[in-house]
């Protein structure tokens, strides 16, 4: 099991939270200009590294809210927790 | 190769069993191939195999970066069926089905298939609205389902609690009957020698570090045992299709999540046939060793590391004991995990790639070693005839920018 550290309540165990997947994809700000394909990338198409992964996690057992974490998917071992950009609020 | 019988046996019975002959060769990788398979599981190897016996190609090598059938090819809990609801996915696990039913003769090896039925059970008025629509949309397409009743479920599995007082009652299930399990390694094994009897080359310790390009056109592999060139190169890392499709500067709809499973010790038969339950979230049946075989659901966060969380573990276990009280004193004696590749769709893609003469099978998710035989054998055909076999056309990566999408969440989502 994981201890998450959660950057508003500190380290808690891995069930207090919820998974949202690759960081950083941004909802497209003109969607109706976007075509085919780059729609499959946002949706769909992943980076899924082999190593360092910058991901969301949100605490949804304690503060609800989503946060950053950099974890690496071979160990598995959590580098550091950080706060998402202003204006960003998760998935 | 020498073919296995009950003669041979007892000819090398006599021998003190000292003139067996290895079930396949150890080569040295040449320096070219017309084909090259990345991947040593059994879909690599039943590509290989089917390509050398249905294509005439059988200048195939197989590489792989472990040990054959070390992959998700020995870490699955050996479930067979072809229940899907879409038509597409159907009718391509049903060829799987089928020739699972004449494998063990066709590659002269037992693979111990057996055909002992899988239920998937239904715990609300939903559950039984969803089951009666897949087992009527089987059958629409020629295949084997039928819906029983909490008796008939109690009739043919005295163990497991069918009281209406449970958690999460029985209240029926869909039955596949030609669905059963398999002897995994058996798989692997059996696919290898025949494929090796054919003229393919088996490498093992040999892992794909760089896939070599001309152009828009893949001329070979970088591998740790050296450059070996190919005219086509077919990629089937179940887990790791995303590190290959980097190598190729390619991106995929996937992501790798740990898939957990667990054994018991060994009982005497209390369970001859496979209980699924979508709703308490768990999988099981019984080896011929007479070990429970459990499976777990996926861990939701990315992983390659082939080991999942405990509570994952803990939830699988706790669906078990609802569907069977009587297992809660059962000791369990092993657990692992596998890496599994999901698509958003959870089904899989075979299809050929934006690279000339590169062809990827990935993204099986939870559920593909019941498609081992049906997957080698349509994935031969696209990379011999460089287009797709009708059974996986709708199965092209082109489906998540056309929208064309098959949800298999239903059948596919949990149990397998």
């Amino acid at each position: 099991m994981f201890l998450i550290k959660c950057p508003f309540c500190g380290e808690r165990a891995e069930t207090e939270f919820s998974y949202g997947g690759e960081a950083g994809i941004n909802r497209p700000l003109d969607p109706d200009a976007l075509s085919d394909v780059e729609w499959a990338d946002y949706l769909f198409m992943r980076k899924n590294p082999r190593g360092a992964h910058k991901e969301l996690w949100n605490h949804a057992q304690g503060c609800r809210r989503w946060f950053g974490v950099e974890r690496d998917t071979v160990s598995y071992r959590i580098s550091r927790s950080f706060e998402l950009p202003a204006g960003d609020k998760g998935p | 190769m020498k073919k296995y019988s009950a003669f041979g046996l007892l000819r090398n019975a006599i021998g003190h069993n000292r003139h067996w002959q290895p079930a396949w060769r150890n080569p040295d990788p040449k320096r070219k191939y017309d084909v090259v398979i990345v991947g040593g599981g059994g879909h690599g190897l039943a590509t290989a195999y089917y390509l050398a016996k249905e294509h005439g190609i059988h200048n195939v090598a197989v590489l792989e970066k472990g040990w054959i059938g070390g992959g998700n090819t020995g870490r699955n809990t050996t479930i067979v069926r072809s229940n899907y609801l879409w038509t597409e996915a159907a009718l391509l696990y049903e060829k799987s089905l089928q020739l699972w039913e004449g494998l063990s003769q066709e590659l002269n090896y037992n693979v111990m298939f057996s055909q002992r039925g899988v239920y998937n059970l239904g715990h609300s008025l939903q559950d039984m609205r969803d089951i009666e629509r897949r087992v009527s949309a089987n059958r629409l397409n020629g295949l084997d389902a039928v819906v029983v009743n909490t008796e008939q479920i109690k009739a043919a599995i005295p163990m497991i609690n069918t009281s209406a007082n449970a958690r999460y009652p029985i209240l029926g299930a869909s039955l596949q009957k030609r669905g059963g399990v398999a002897r995994h390694d058996a798989v692997a094994w059996g696919f290898a020698r025949a494929a090796d009897a054919l003229g393919v080359d088996i490498i093992q310790q040999c892992e794909v570090t760089g896939i070599q390009r001309d152009g828009r056109r893949v001329t070979g592999v970088e591998t740790t045992r050296g450059r070996i060139e190919a005219d086509k190169v077919g990629v089937v890392v179940a887990g790791n299709a995303s590190v290959l499709a980097s190598m190729a500067e390619l991106r995929l709809p996937i992501e790798s999540h740990p898939l957990q499973a667990f054994v018991s010790e060994p009982l005497k038969p209390v369970l001859d046939t496979v209980v699924m339950s979508n709703a308490v979230h768990g999988y099981i049946s019984q080896s011929d060793k007479g070990e429970l075989v459990i499976g777990a659901g996926i861990d939701a966060y990315n992983g390659y590391g082939q080991r999942g969380s405990f509570p994952t573990i803990e939830h699988a276990a706790a669906a078990i004991i609802e569907l069977f009280p009587v297992f809660s004193r059962v000791r369990m004696l092993r657990m692992w995990g596998g890496i599994v590749d999901v698509c958003p769709d959870a089904c899989p893609i075979i299809s050929k790639m934006p690279v000339d003469g590169l062809y990827f099978n990935c993204g099986w998710g939870t559920g593909g070693f019941k498609a081992t035989p049906g997957s080698g054998w349509v994935f031969a055909h696209t990379i011999a005839r460089d287009r797709a076999h009708d059974l996986n056309t709708a199965f092209d990566l082109n489906r998540f920018t056309s929208g064309a999408l098959i949800d298999e969440h239903g059948a596919a989502g949990v149990a397998h």
